[in-house]
């Protein structure tokens, strides 16, 4: 299958790929996916006093388009707050990286990570 | 651009410059172009000389007699015929096929659609090695048990089934023996004089001959009869009909010659290149290899790189052209059905890569591989949080994941 440039372009070059403390108040981690379904992705974010996202970290196995679906989540979430963070809808990865629809899942996947981390810092409040 | 080295020769092979050369001479007005069907003028003799010289060709290089070959448009076809002509006319002696998970899907689905027509089919599971245990194969056998049809090698894993041994069990039982070896020909001696089989499938592209051509063994002594899935004209003596493409069936005739003046040298330059790739990954953590390791044929090697998917993989080594069992290379979404067959862990089969070497690769394609799969691991491993995992000491398998 030929990707698009943008996958290319995040899957050749990760932004922000790593780990934060998963034990730290004021960060959150999501893990979503299952290494049977071919893809798992673990994002972490830490956010400031004013509630604002500072630094997001991921790690992924799985294909290029979930690898670069990670990355770009990780850019898009910093400097958000976890409201507007929670607001960043899966179409919007597909369209931006030209997602085709049998890699539609992997951008669902990269929704569901910035839920779960989301939801993982709020229950440590 | 820099084309990216062929390592998929198990996919396809590029057709060899002296088959090439060969079949353009009976394509146009000043070559050989006649119907070999047309017995009453020179252009069909030139024809028919043609696709007797080849037939012989494909039939020297198997231990067969010429009239024992029937062209096919391919494997594929080959396999449908082997199977339903003779599930549809031995239907009064029994219903019951048995063939192996991890054959090819023209065998698998064939025999699916011999079901819905009322036939029973087992599918056998292979060992882990990928090899069938003939015990369990004994143990399947049947009253009305008709057909097996066992694959010689595996297109995946490269296994070699011993099919002597398979053969010998259905003749005690007087069951027909298919065997489908479209990836056995020219890699693996075969002599249909002494084996104990009674239908082989062959396909041309896999070495090194054109794309659309193909034929089936059907063994005369003692005569094998089959109902014809393509009707028309009679050809290849009412089995299949449909003119012969003659340039086509040159060019399989001309592979299979090269073939089999080259196979033994060939195997031993492949051999060494495939050691050598296999030599280059030492060391690597996690590396696994798919199917036995003795039983194999020179060129392929299958294997998974843990913790990194398939897919993503083969995207970073992209400047060589392999295949992976990942899912994502499917449309199903399902990881190789053949990995999973051999007990494979969804997620190694997620992980695998088939390298396939043949006629064209070289040493520093092999080096250059090394190098890349080398590097490009790593860096898909630190980007892989169950590398991670895996180093913490987590066991990946107890985790209750959220399937998707």
């Amino acid at each position: 299958m030929a990707y698009g440039e943008k996958v290319m372009d995040h899957y050749e070059n990760p932004r922000n790929v790593g780990v934060l403390d998963k034990d730290a108040k004021n960060v959150g981690t999501g893990m979503v996916g299952a290494p049977a379904c071919g893809d798992v992705m673990r994002l972490q974010i830490q956010v400031n006093d004013d509630g604002v996202i500072e630094e997001a970290k991921f790690k992924t196995y799985g294909c290029g388009s979930a690898i670069a679906s990670s990355s770009l989540l990780t850019e898009w979430v910093k400097g958000k707050t976890l409201d507007e963070a929670s607001e960043i809808k899966n179409t919007d990865i597909a369209e931006e990286l030209a997602l085709p629809p049998v890699k539609v899942h992997c951008s669902v996947l990269a929704e569901d990570a910035i839920k779960a981390a989301i939801n993982d810092i709020k229950s440590k409040a | 651009m820099t084309t990216p080295i062929y390592m998929d020769y198990s996919a396809t092979t590029p057709v060899d410059a002296r088959v090439a050369k060969k079949m353009m001479q009976y394509l146009t007005m000043d070559g050989d172009f006649g119907n070999p069907a047309s017995n009453s003028h020179y252009y069909g003799w030139q024809a028919d000389e043609a696709v007797k010289k080849a037939r012989q060709q494909v039939a020297d290089l198997i231990g067969a007699d010429a009239k024992e070959i029937v062209w096919t448009s391919g494997a594929t076809e080959s396999n449908n015929l082997a199977i339903k002509g003779i599930a549809h006319f031995y239907h009064k002696k029994g219903k019951h096929i048995i063939t192996l998970k991890t054959e090819h899907k023209a065998v698998l689905d064939t025999c699916r659609q011999l079901e819905r027509e009322g036939y029973e089919v087992d599918y056998l599971d292979p060992m882990p090695n990928g090899l069938l245990d003939i015990n369990v194969l004994k143990a399947t056998m049947r009253e009305d048990t008709i057909l097996v049809s066992i694959m010689h090698v595996n297109n995946e894993i490269g296994v070699i089934q011993d099919i002597e041994t398979i053969g010998n069990l259905c003749r005690e039982n007087k069951v027909f023996f298919h065997v489908d070896a479209a990836q056995s020909a020219g890699k693996v001696a075969i002599d249909l004089s002494k084996l104990p089989v009674d239908l082989m499938s062959f396909s041309a592209h896999k070495i090194y001959g054109p794309k659309g051509m193909g034929a089936l063994y059907v063994q005369r002594k003692p005569r094998i009869r089959l109902e014809a899935q393509m009707h028309g004209g009679g050809h290849e003596r009412g089995m299949r009909s449909g003119t012969l493409a003659t340039h086509q069936i040159v060019g399989m005739g001309e592979a299979f010659a090269i073939a089999n003046a080259e196979m033994v040298e060939e195997n031993k330059r492949i051999r060494a290149l495939r050691d050598r790739l296999l030599a280059g990954f030492d060391g690597m953590e996690e590396v696994v290899i798919n199917g036995d390791m003795d039983a194999r044929i020179p060129g392929n090697l299958n294997i998974s790189f843990n913790y990194v998917e398939g897919e993503s993989l083969m995207m970073a080594i992209n400047e060589i052209a392999v295949s992976s069992g990942s899912a994502c290379t499917s449309a199903s979404l399902e990881p190789s059905y053949v990995l999973r067959a051999l007990g494979l862990s969804d997620e190694l089969a997620h992980s695998s890569i088939r390298f396939t070497i043949g006629r064209y690769t070289t040493e520093q394609d092999v080096d250059k591989a090394i190098a890349l799969v080398r590097e490009k691991v790593q860096k898909l491993r630190d980007l892989s949080p169950l590398w991670d995992m895996f180093k913490e000491g987590i066991d990946i398998s107890k985790v209750e994941w959220a399937a998707h």
